[in-house]
């Protein structure tokens, strides 16, 4: 098998072999991702890495001149997997921009719709994607030595979810074949269908407007959403031990597994899901009701909160360019020179940004990805900040800030405690998520575990609240308005994978402005005018290799496991080379043992 | 009658969501269950052929491989297959080079291979194309007016009198993202028709399946009663018909109402949300803004007005007299119901 290896200078070639290797298309996200890397076989580590999107669409592009009321109906066809979170982004800045206060109930609709979308959205991709890294299958083609340790280490909760063994936990795994999984995908139906009692319509809601929802809420509408939850819980109290064996046992069998896809602790969470009792969606009071919210917003860097205020967030959010196919906009218009509060809005910033897209070849030695590269600007450098993957960032944020205290869930300053009623087959079941020493792969997998839970146990306050509401008789969901001839508006969500803005600008009655930033492009994005790469980059670059295949039958598990714990919208075909486009994968359809 | 045995055909399922998409059609697949996708892959259902998928939403593999699927297509290694397309189909040639839009490389090439240089090598091999959601049927939210990409669907592409090698057009599944079911369904039809047990997919003039697109959001919508008696939703949250506040559901071809979002809950116009039309080749432009109500949709809910308001009158008068119960249900010694023995015996 020819492959391509350079010597590095001032190294032996036995001691460094360099490799160029590549998966392109990683398919399973909005915008095809792909990463391409050099790796060293002899030091076993990611030399460089580059991450290329291959899509173009143009939201912001032909959302222009468009009228406002149908900006939330537009972006949710920006994704396919959590497209509910742009229409509910797109209406919190909708409400700014309209002046309007949707209905307490509407918001809790709301809030236990975007619940079941976490808890459908994390389920699938934790089990039914992510989980087939971990699984029997991929851990013997990948490293037979760690099956051999999971056959014989006995799982410590095995007495909460069943599994003797790890090895058994992984054999659940195993697509299709795998009971763990099959169960999964049933617990991703029922929560899709929580999803639609209360937004209608999964991918894309039809009950979200700006002003509430229209959801008819009724006794029965909540009823069955509490059955289904309640069966959800259920299946959480065994997957949260389970993920936690799993993992445990990954940094026990592999020591230094904590250093895969680490990078430095530089995480930002938008917030999610608005209290109604103080979220009036003005401007000026975005900092007191962004911290009312029952996820907190905040910016961690090297574990420390450096804000937890929406308006500093917002007014630090940069867009650069520097590897992407964009022309820039320094010439064009500034449409919002100050903030409403009278604070100075960069050029940078999504309000004041346009998209000049300008199609050529693919180069990584200059422009190489159709994602821009968003920063945080902390009034000294451009912050690279990643989601980790949406659950830690989320996590990370709320237990530092200590403000969530909802009986169901707790912050505490340096944990999130959670806690779940009893249930058809177990009791009162108490979680506690302690804030990890790494922002790495494994941590970002098992934040995503416990944020599945947390949005369970925040579904049970929105449900106590909602009823509260019927049984006073405040049945209203929705509360008219009218769009204004001049108004700007911006929302603030958590994606499931992460950060989420929408920056609108309406002129004449119609949108002139309109910049949605997923978490996506805050974490796949490329090097920017700065030189500094993008966290998927940064996080694969330096990342040491613990698979026992050399080049000749390389699957990149280590790196695969690094790019999806960053949730990149769903993993799945990932497609390698080896030097001048020599295969080495060998295919294993999941689908392919029943056909 | 015997029992269909599963047949020994091999149908490969070759599935590309690299258009201008959200992936939105491939995840409702996995919310399907009528039938579930895994039981199509498991041969679960009577009379189908063997099937393998190369659906890259839970592809196991991450090794060019699975590109080697699409390759071998393109060789006549693959036959017979399904083409699953997803996403509107960017058009490339209206820039001078780069891509909108790619899957995986050109061979020997260390750039992006286009979704339509895809198309144009298997399309003409595919025993039939699937277009799966509405950008790839006629182009979608991405074909709106004002986008830089001149996106559009397959048949637009392809043609609309387009047919494959085995005389099968273009199979359309609109919706923005496709109904789970309607989407698993059309899949099982076409296997079995496949696997000669079903004769050749009926479809409508604009490519989608007659039995499922075949009447109205409004005939299969369960607030059309409110609509005949005359009563409107002034407001988003009242449970009322909804066509005065931007609903498209009487002209507009879909069966999501009847059928539910998904395991026979949620919908549109039935829980609330008006009907923006995303079934159809209009779509969107044709309906938008959303929120105002259709052109001719005053003049209909006018006249409906009177007969509606008769009706309704005429309605509750019944109502009221069924809501009362029969006068010989009562306590005490005596028997009203009007009982004879002598009569009856």
């Amino acid at each position: 098998m020819a492959v391509q290896a350079r010597p590095q200078s001032g190294t032996s070639a036995a001691q460094s072999r360099l490799v160029e290797m590549s998966w392109d298309p990683i398919t399973r996200i909005v915008g095809s991702l792909g990463i391409y890397t050099k790796i060293d076989f002899g030091q076993k580590v990611v030399a460089e890495c580059h991450s290329t999107s291959s899509i173009f669409r143009g939201y912001s592009i032909f959302m222009k001149g468009k009228d406002p009321r149908d900006a939330h109906f537009i972006t949710s066809r920006i994704c396919g997997i959590c497209g509910d979170n742009h229409a509910a982004c797109s209406v919190y800045g909708q409400n700014m921009a309209f002046g309007v206060r949707p209905p307490h109930l509407g918001e809790w609709v709301l809030n236990l719709g975007e619940a079941a979308e976490y808890m459908f959205d994390h389920n699938i991709f934790q089990e039914n994607l992510v989980g087939v890294d971990f699984c029997e299958q991929m851990v013997r083609e990948t490293n037979p030595s760690v099956w051999e340790k999971a056959k014989a280490k006995q799982a410590p909760n095995a007495g909460i979810h069943g599994y003797k063994t790890i090895a058994d936990i992984m054999a659940a795994l195993n697509p299709f074949t795998g009971d763990f999984y099959r169960e999964a995908l049933t617990a991703s139906r029922y929560t899709r269908e929580m999803f639609c009692l209360m937004e209608g319509r999964h991918v894309h809601p039809s009950t979200v407007y700006a002003g509430g929802m229209g959801t008819v809420a009724t006794h029965q509408l909540f009823t069955d959403y509490y059955t289904r939850l309640m069966r959800y819980i259920e299946h959480m109290k065994r997957a949260v031990p389970l993920h936690d064996d799993l993992f445990d046992f990954m940094y026990e069998a592999l020591p230094g597994y904590e250093h895969v896809g680490e990078r430095r602790i530089l995480l930002g969470c938008w917030g999610a899901f608005q209290d109604p009792e103080y979220c009036d969606f003005d401007y000026k009071n975005m900092t007191n009701w962004g911290r009312k919210m029952f996820v907190t917003p905040g910016v961690v860097v090297d574990g420390k909160l450096v804000t937890n205020d929406l308006v500093q967030i917002n007014l630090g959010i940069r867009i650069l360019l520097g590897s992407s196919y964009y022309d820039d906009w320094q010439s064009q218009e500034t449409f919002v020179p100050n903030d409403p509060l009278g604070n100075p809005v960069d050029r940078r910033h999504p309000w004041n940004m346009h998209t000049n897209p300008r199609p050529q070849k693919r180069d990584f030695n200059n422009n190489y990805s159709w994602v821009m590269s968003p920063r945080w600007f902390d009034g000294k450098d451009h912050l690279a900040l990643d989601t980790g993957g949406g659950p830690l960032a989320r996590l990370w944020s709320t237990a530092l800030s200590g403000l969530v205290d909802i009986g169901y869930i707790k912050a505490t300053g340096n944990s999130v405690v959670i806690n779940l009623p009893k249930s058809v087959l177990s009791g009162a079941t108490s979680f506690e998520w302690k804030i990890p020493k790494w922002s790495n792969t494994i941590e970002r997998d098992r934040a995503r575990t416990y944020f599945q839970a947390y949005a369970a146990a925040a579904a049970l306050h929105f449900l106590d609240k909602s009823f509260e509401e019927l049984q006073a008789g405040r049945t209203r969901t929705w509360e008219p308005f009218t769009v204004p001839q001049d108004a700007i508006g911006c929302g603030f969500t958590e994606a499931v994978r992460g950060v989420l803005s929408h920056h609108m600008v309406i002129r004449d009655g119609k949108i002139a402005n309109y910049h949605p930033w997923p978490p996506t492009p805050w974490n796949a994005n490329p090097r920017d005018i700065y030189g500094t790469p993008g966290p998927y980059e940064d996080a694969v670059q330096g990342c040491p290799l613990f698979e026992e295949n050399g080049p000749e039958n390389f699957k990149g598990i280590d790196i695969m496991r690094t790019v999806r714990s960053f949730d990149p919208c769903l993993p799945c075909g990932v497609h390698m080379y080896v030097g001048g486009g020599k295969t080495i994968e060998t295919v294993h359809s999941p689908l392919a043992p029943f056909g | 009658m015997s029992i269909a045995p599963p047949s020994d055909t091999l149908v490969n399922v070759l599935w590309i969501p690299a258009g201008l998409s959200c992936d939105g059609d491939s995840v409702s697949l996995t919310a399907a269950a009528q039938p579930a996708i895994e039981e199509i892959a498991l041969q679960a259902i009577p009379g189908l052929p063997k099937v393998k998928f190369y659906w890259p939403l839970i592809e196991y593999s991450t090794g060019d491989e699975f590109l080697q699927a699409f390759f071998k297509a393109e060789r006549g290694e693959m036959d017979p297959f399904v083409l699953v397309l997803e996403g509107s189909i960017a058009n490339e040639a209206i820039k001078s080079e780069g891509y909108w839009t790619g899957f995986g490389n050109k061979a020997g090439s260390d750039q992006p291979r286009t979704f339509s240089d895809w198309i144009d090598a298997l399309a003409p091999k595919a025993w039939a194309v699937l277009a799966a959601g509405t950008c790839a049927t006629y182009g979608g939210i991405h074909a709106m007016a004002g986008n830089p990409t001149g996106a559009m669907g397959a048949l637009d592409y392809l043609g609309w009198d387009w047919k494959s090698s085995a005389g099968v057009p273009i199979v359309c599944v609109p919706g923005c993202p496709v109904q789970p079911d309607n989407m698993s369904e059309t899949i099982l039809y076409l296997l079995w028709q496949a696997a000669g047990r079903a004769p050749m997919i009926p479809l409508d003039e604009a490519g989608r399946p007659q039995w499922l697109f075949g009447n109205t959001v409004h005939e299969g919508c369960d607030r059309g009663s409110y609509y005949e008696q005359g009563q409107f939703a002034e407001t988003y949250d009242s449970p009322k018909c909804l066509v005065k506040l931007g609903c498209w559901g009487p002209t507009v071809k879909c069966n999501v109402p009847k059928r539910g979002w998904m395991g026979g809950v949620g919908g549109c116009p039935n829980v609330g949300g008006i009907c923006i039309g995303c079934t159809m080749p209009g779509f969107p432009d044709k309906f938008m803004p959303f929120m105002d109500e259709p052109p001719g949709g005053h003049l209909s809910s006018t006249l409906i007005g009177g007969y509606g308001a008769l009706i309704r009158q005429l309605r509750s008068f019944t109502t009221h007299t069924l809501d009362k119960e029969p006068k010989w249900r009562h306590k005490g010694t005596q028997l009203t119901t009007g009982y004879n023995p002598r009569r009856g015996a």
